[in-house]
């Protein structure tokens, strides 16, 4: 017995401790920072958002409010070449269309081009994956395999290229714009390239490498609803044919929603354009090639300047107008209630 | 030395417990994972992912949260596995170690048919402690014939019997079999059985049989099944995630609906441009499909992640319970453990503690604390103004050391004691004689002036100390002789007669004659009885000393009244010679034995009383009244009788004199019981009788199945005290309706002479009426069963038996630990857990509806809103360390506070952090947040551009914006919910943040484009969105208006309706901590009578069959049985 209890505290000597350490982490006392809500910090959080809502929904109506843009709906306006591309065996006869608007004002500044198009579903799932990035880029792939069904090849074989419902879909009408001067009419120089993102234009898309374009897209053939094969979409700028065509590009990144505009050209500020358009009468002179009528879909074209705060959308500044309003309110109503709550407490503390 | 042999290999005493192997692990493991509803729905999605026409994600969006998941779960149950493995494989090696290696005292296996023993006539001191609670030493003894086995270890292999017992039972004070032997058939009965669980004392070696083993035993079968637990929140969950599969179902109809709609109006002239998907024809069959698209990509509300994450969270909160040094026991070295890892948050929601009584609340040391000599009162000192002073470790204690016998572990502090003793005050002298003299202990003395007692009961071991201290040294004793060291001075008093004890006559008197001739009778009992015998010349005396005995009973201490008696000489021989008839007597010799025991125990000339201290625990009673403070109701379940269990009751502030009423139920016929149960009820509540309550309607309806009761408030404070017998009726069908009704109205019950199985019954019956948590704690194989039942059951670690520390969830070594662990650790967990699930569901709702809305906007085309990638990463990378960092390191108070404020509690018992209503409101947060996550993004990008006129709102620009509002959105919510930031939850939320951010410019970047085109389509798009004004000026509103109402609304809930723990914050600065006073009340008159077994062992004594015949230092005393009782007392 009396081995056992020495080898017993033996054991305990050499055994160390059960004792759990002393850390503040295992003692769930590590340093903190205990937030509360207090009525200063709460009044001063919705004050100042309200204040800052305010200010920013201000300077945000008043930034939209010096835009100035010009919207013509022309699938409304040339309705007789829309009711000629409803029927597809027509796709091959041209249709021009001419409309003419009037600028009260002069639109200073840079001037953009764009053509919207509305109810058109750029956002379907299945429209959005239907398009093969690799060979976006160049490279050799097989785009029976991708998302690109039914737009990948051709019965006998050939794919396509580019493949997939988007860029089978892709905008094909042209738009030019004339300003009546005097009786004589100037067109308008237009800029159709740097119109896109920097990493679209450099990185997303790439030529196949080939010692000339036609050669590079041999063995494949145009969308089906093409009217030219893709190396031929700007056959004056080598820097602007085939998958690095600007137009291709913004087309092809779609859209967030039904109804979306993309830029089209940017007026070239030069000659009697230097200051942005004049006042005056302009003509577009536009090739009618899209058909929208068939799915109820419209086309505009439109005509804006640009501020910091991007285009005319007011959303942004009412939204920011409300929020500010509700918030300072807010502000107010949690002070009357704080007031109202300290004069009672105080009025019994004296009872 | 004792050994216990098995004649039967023991192998079958092990149950297997290990679920897996190496090469079953990966199969069986992800079977059972695949159990788990949750998984086998995600397994379902990823099915549904790998058809073409349905698949709307691509397919490692589920796969990698899933294989991420299932290898949690997996690496977690391995271990949990291991550790089991490990655990059990000590308890095999401690059951072989502790049956063959002969040690000193034997934790008996298996139920054992005692064969012999080394002890005369084949006894063997055991103690049941374990099993029953009883603290008494008991006596088994084998039949001669295999008595004269011996240790010869040839004759008990070759010992051929056959022996016929009953089927594996589960009554501990019952057994009947035969033993066949030569031919001849012998009788069992209990007295010959070593059950699992006893400890052997006092015995050298012992040789047994074994009957049952293993899951055989009678304590198993008491010990109840293993059921597993699971946690109200679990049960909660799971009934959410079915509602979340409800609203699931529902979205995804009605984008199927919308679908099909569209698919007829618009997609229909559409296909110009995008022809329908190969085999689909129509419009319905479109949105057949769609719905299921749908469900692929809404399958985020109901998270994946959620389970793996609560598994994270309570393993946890788990180690902070391993880790808590206040929870540390340095006397053992025994830190508190969390056995169970899954049921933390159940901690804080507690309503009922059944708590065992002996071992858990009390020591189980009994100390000589007080006495009334002669109408004066010693115990208590004092200072020199005369004020009472609390006694602590600095008081100074009384010197013994004139007394070479004295027990150096025997404290006292009161010294006038001491100088009436040395005075020869005649009564103090005559008192202490009685102690030493009136009693069946038996004493060991190895080596000289080492006394070691050996007491039935350790209330008169404490007695007999005391005389020893105060130098009436009991020494030896023979059959006819007690040997006695009076002030050093050695007399030899002839013992004539044992009134022995029991549980009528509650009193035990000796007959002795003194070395100078004169006769005596001593006698010791339970005031109540003795006052009848007394002479009517003690009055006075008798006044004085019931004041001592009501101070003493007020301070919960146990008490006996001493008297004594000179016996003229004539009549005593007469008595003798017709007591000596009686106890030879046929028929009713019992009866016969009391009436002439009455018949010499009268005219007693009282001396004083005596006070022990059952010990309690420390800190036991200013646990319970903290706890009370957290409403919680507290059940004593205990084994021991009615007066001992009523006294700890008193004297851990359970039962106090303030209470309107204790109810006493001891009923022995159903009537009776039901009788005392409803009068209980009639007086704390006369309304509940009346047809109108609410309650007894509601019982009429639903008469036939058991429905949850709701709490009652009875008009006082009750306590309750039921007997075993009585618990027995009322827990049959018909009357378990009113107990429960009766004793749940109670703050208090006490339940006494309770068997195991009864005590699991008891927590069952609350289970299965009260909509609450329950709690079991207790230390002996006895509380097993309820430990088991109890939605949590709690071991009082660092004793002998591992029984219930094996059996239960959470073990520590005090049961002052239990605040700690309830205020402190459960609240947090509770209040972590239901933070954690608040925020992770409004999280995925707010992150899972923007596509839903998005549905209306793009033809139900099951467009996601987001990147792929960042669906994929969502709950597994951006969002899941800042909430595990609150839902780990978040406290509203600290532990002080939660502590000193036990009503902070109350909100977890009532369930009010997370529940149904909560979760709406979780929901419509959710879809609030949702709906400004997608429309402020949509109106800010319709139609616009950038300052360069280029493009915004494209389909790229769009999910970028809307993912980065939301991840900062729910990143800022987060941070209104952590009101604990310490360094991690700083670390893991602004690290979310710049790894989103990280992650997002990798991903978009040149370099991942040109590796893997197909699958990172998004180049340059963070470069491009993210550095436009109008984008982050869109971010920011969405922030303002999914936070500012948050903030708004929860301010102004704190300033007009604040929560306690609101309260207590807001008021720290003027709340004192008070100071846990002592509680000391004066009380009624109580008898708690110390004597704590049920018969005397004088009979025993007087046959000398206990006893051997040398003795090496006391020149007639004798030598008992070996032991290490003491040992095993503390000392």
């Amino acid at each position: 017995m009396k081995n056992k209890k020495s080898s017993a505290s033996q054991e305990a000597e050499t055994r160390p401790s059960r004792c759990p350490d002393n850390s503040a982490f295992k003692q769930q006392k590590l340093p903190a920072w205990k937030p509360q809500l207090t009525i200063a910090s709460v009044l001063s959080t919705f004050f100042l958002t309200g204040a800052f809502c305010l200010s920013v929904g201000v300077s945000l109506i008043v930034a939209a409010n010096s835009v100035r843009e010009i919207q013509v709906d022309y699938s409304d306006k040339c309705s007789n070449c829309s009711k000629l591309r409803e029927n597809s065996s027509n796709w091959n006869s041209e249709c021009l269309c001419s409309i003419n608007f009037t600028l009260a004002e002069d639109m200073l500044g840079d001037v953009f081009m764009y053509y919207g198009l509305q109810n058109f579903y750029q956002n379907h799932r299945r429209y959005v994956l239907s398009r093969s990035d690799e060979q976006l880029l160049g490279r050799n792939v097989d785009v029976q395999n991708s998302y690109c069904a039914p737009f990948a090849a051709y019965k006998n074989g050939t794919p396509m290229a580019p493949c997939g419902a988007i860029a089978n879909s892709m905008f094909n009408d042209t738009i030019d714009l004339f300003y009546n001067f005097n009786s004589s009419v100037i067109q308008v120089p237009l800029l159709k390239t740097g119109n896109s993102w920097w990493t679209d234009k450099n990185v997303k898309f790439r030529n196949p490498d080939s010692h000339n374009l036609s050669a590079a897209f041999a063995g494949t053939a145009r969308p089906p609803y093409w009217h030219k094969p893709v190396y031929l979409l700007d056959e004056e700028d080598e820097k602007n044919n085939g998958y690095i065509n600007d137009d291709f590009i913004i087309w092809m990144r779609v859209s967030a929603f039904a109804t979306f505009k993309n830029l089209y050209r940017r007026i070239s500020r030069k000659g009697q354009f230097t200051d942005g358009l004049p006042a005056g009468n302009y003509t577009f002179h536009i090739s009618y090639n899209f058909p929208v009528t068939k799915f109820k879909g419209k086309k505009y074209v439109i005509l804006s300047t640009m501020v910091w705060s991007g285009g005319s959308n007011p959303f942004l500044g009412i939204a920011y107008l409300v929020c500010g309003a509700a918030a300072t309110l807010t502000g107010f109503i949690i002070t009357a209630i704080h007031l109202k709550l300290r004069k009672k407490k105080t009025y019994f503390q004296r009872r | 030395w004792s050994v216990c042999m098995y004649l039967h290999p023991p192998a079958s005493n092990s149950i297997k417990t290990s679920k897996y192997n190496f090469f079953t692990f990966l199969p069986l493991n992800l079977f059972e994972q695949f159990q788990r509803i949750a998984n086998a729905y995600f397994l379902f999605l990823l099915i549904l992912q790998l058809i073409p026409q349905i698949s709307s994600l691509p397919w490692f969006t589920t796969v990698v949260p899933l294989v991420l998941v299932l290898a949690v779960s997996g690496v977690k149950d391995a271990i949990d596995d291991f550790v089991r493995f490990v655990s059990l494989s000590c308890t095999l090696d401690f059951t072989l170690h502790s049956s063959l290696m002969p040690s000193v005292s034997v934790c008996v296996q298996a139920d054992l048919l005692l064969l012999s023993s080394s002890e005369p006539h084949s006894l063997v001191y055991i103690e049941t402690a374990e099993l029953d609670g009883e603290t008494n030493l008991k006596v088994k003894q084998a039949l001669t014939v295999t008595a004269e086995l011996g240790e010869d270890l040839q004759k008990l292999t070759d010992f051929n019997g056959e022996v016929k017992c009953e089927a594996p039972n589960n009554k501990l004070d019952n057994f009947t079999g035969t033993l066949a032997l030569r031919g001849e058939k012998y009788a069992l009965d209990n007295e010959k059985m070593l059950l699992r669980g006893c400890t052997i004392r006092n015995t050298e070696w012992c040789f047994g049989l074994v009957i049952y083993a293993g899951p055989d035993t009678k304590l198993m079968q008491n010990s109840g099944r293993t059921t597993f637990k699971r946690t109200s929140i679990d049960r909660l969950m799971n009934v959410l995630v079915l509602m979340i599969f409800a609203f699931l179902a529902l979205m995804c109809l009605i984008l199927a609906i919308g679908n099909g709609i569209w698919e007829s109006d618009k997609g229909y002239n559409f296909q110009v441009y995008l022809p329908w998907a190969e085999d689909v024809t129509s419009a319905p069959l479109s949105a057949f499909l769609m719905f299921w698209s749908y469900v692929i990509i809404l399958n985020t509300v109901v998270p994946i992640s959620l389970y793996v994450s609560v598994e994270i969270i309570r393993l946890g909160n788990s180690f902070y319970i391993d880790w808590d040094r206040k929870m540390y026991y340095p006397l053992n070295d025994t830190p508190a453990q969390a056995r169970t890892t899954t049921l933390n948050e159940e901690l804080g929601q507690i309503k009922y503690i059944f708590s065992d009584k002996t071992g858990t609340l009390t020591q189980n040391i009994m100390c000589f604390n007080k006495c009334s000599i002669n109408g004066k009162s010693y115990g208590d000192v004092y200072d020199q103004s005369g004020q009472r002073i609390e006694i602590n470790e600095n008081t100074e204690k009384v010197d013994f050391s004139y007394n070479q016998l004295a027990d150096p572990k025997f404290a006292f502090y009161d010294h006038s004691l001491v100088e009436a003793v040395k005075l020869n005050d005649v009564p103090t002298h005559r008192f202490f004689r009685l102690l030493s003299l009136c009693h069946t202990v038996m004493p060991e003395e190895k080596k000289e002036g080492n006394l070691v007692y050996q007491a039935q009961s350790p209330d008169e071991g404490a007695l007999v100390t005391a005389a020893r201290n105060f130098g009436f040294v009991f020494r030896a004793r023979t059959p006819e002789t007690i040997t006695v060291v009076e002030m050093g001075e050695t007399k030899i008093y002839k013992l004539l007669a044992i009134l022995d004890f029991n549980n009528v006559r509650k009193r035990m008197s000796v007959i002795v004659r003194s070395p100078e001739g004169d006769l005596t009778l001593y006698c010791k009992g339970a005031d109540t009885i003795l006052y009848e015998l007394l002479h009517s010349s003690c009055e006075s005396l008798k006044e004085e000393t019931t004041e001592h005995l009501n101070e003493f009973a007020g301070e919960g201490l146990r008490t006996l009244v001493v008297a004594y008696k000179n016996l003229d000489e004539e009549y005593f021989q007469d008595w003798i010679k017709r007591h000596h008839e009686a106890s030879t007597a046929l028929e009713g010799r019992e009866d016969k034995l009391s009436e002439i025991y009455e018949e010499i125990e009268k005219d007693l000339m009282l001396l004083g009383a005596t006070a022990i201290e059952d010990k309690l625990q420390d800190g036991v009673p200013q646990t319970i009244e903290t706890l009370a403070k957290a409403s919680i109701k507290i059940w004593v379940l205990t084994g021991d009788k009615q007066e001992t269990a009523m006294n700890i009751g008193y004297s851990c502030n359970l039962l106090y004199d303030d209470m309107a009423d204790v109810f006493v139920i001891e009923g022995s016929t159903s009537e009776d019981v039901l009788n005392e149960l409803r009068n209980a009820r009639k007086k704390m509540k006369p309304d509940s009788f009346l047809d109108s309550d609410e309650i007894n309607i509601q019982i009429e309806k639903s008469s036939k199945n058991p429905k949850l009761l709701p709490d009652e408030q009875a008009n006082g404070v009750y306590g309750l005290v039921i007997n075993g017998h009585s618990l027995a009726y009322a827990l049959e069908g018909n009357l378990e309706l009113e107990l429960v009704r009766t004793a749940c109205m109670c703050k208090v019950v006490i339940c006494c002479r309770v068997t195991p199985l009864q005590k699991a019954q008891v927590v069952e019956l609350v289970k299965k009426y009260k909509k609450a948590v329950t709690l079991a704690i207790g230390d002996g194989a006895n509380d097993v069963s309820m430990i088991k039942t109890a939605h949590i059951g709690v071991g009082i670690s660092g004793q002998e038996g591992m029984q219930a520390v094996l059996s239960s969830d959470f073990s520590f070594a005090q049961f002052r630990y239990l605040q700690r662990l309830l205020l402190v650790h459960g609240r947090w967990s509770y209040i972590r857990m239901c933070k954690f699930l608040k925020y992770f569901f409004y999280k995925n709702f707010a992150f899972t509806l923007v596509h839903f809305w998005y549905g209306f906007f793009s033809g139900f085309s099951a467009q996601t809103v987001y990147d792929q990638w960042f669906i994929t990463l969502y709950n597994l990378a951006y969002t899941s360390l800042p909430v595990l960092g609150m839902s780990l390191f978040d406290q509203d108070v600290d532990d002080r506070w939660s502590l000193l404020f036990p009503q902070l509690y109350v909100p977890g018992q009532e369930n009010l952090y997370f529940n149904k209503t909560v979760f709406i409101k979780c929901m419509l947060q959710g879809i609030y947040s949702s709906l400004i996550l997608f429309f402020i993004p949509y109106g800010a990008m319709y139609n616009t551009m950038r300052s360069d006129g280029k493009a915004i709102a494209d389909y790229q620009s769009f999910a970028l914006m809307a993912q980065t509002c939301l991840l900062i959105v729910v990143s800022v919510q987060i941070g209104l919910d952590t009101s604990y930031w310490t360094v991690v939850n700083q670390f893991f939320i602004w690290g979310s943040l710049s790894v989103y951010f990280a992650i997002t410019f990798t991903m978009y970047s040149d370099g991942m484009y040109l590796i893997l085109p197909a699958s990172f389509p998004f180049v340059g798009t963070a470069r491009n969105t993210l550095s436009q004004p109008n984008v982050w000026l869109a971010i920011f509103l969405s922030i303002a208006l999914c936070v500012l109402p948050v903030v708004g609304f929860r301010f102004l809930k704190a300033l007009l309706r604040p929560t306690a723990s609101d309260k207590v914050r807001r008021n720290f600065s003027n709340a004192r901590p008070h100071r846990c006073k002592r509680l000391r009340r004066t009380s009624t008159r109580r008898s708690g009578y110390a004597f704590s077994h049920q018969h005397g062992f004088g009979a025993l004594i007087m046959s000398g069959r206990n006893m051997r015949p040398k003795s090496p230092f006391a020149t007639t005393g004798t030598f008992s049985p070996n032991s290490d009782k003491y040992k095993h007392k503390g000392l």
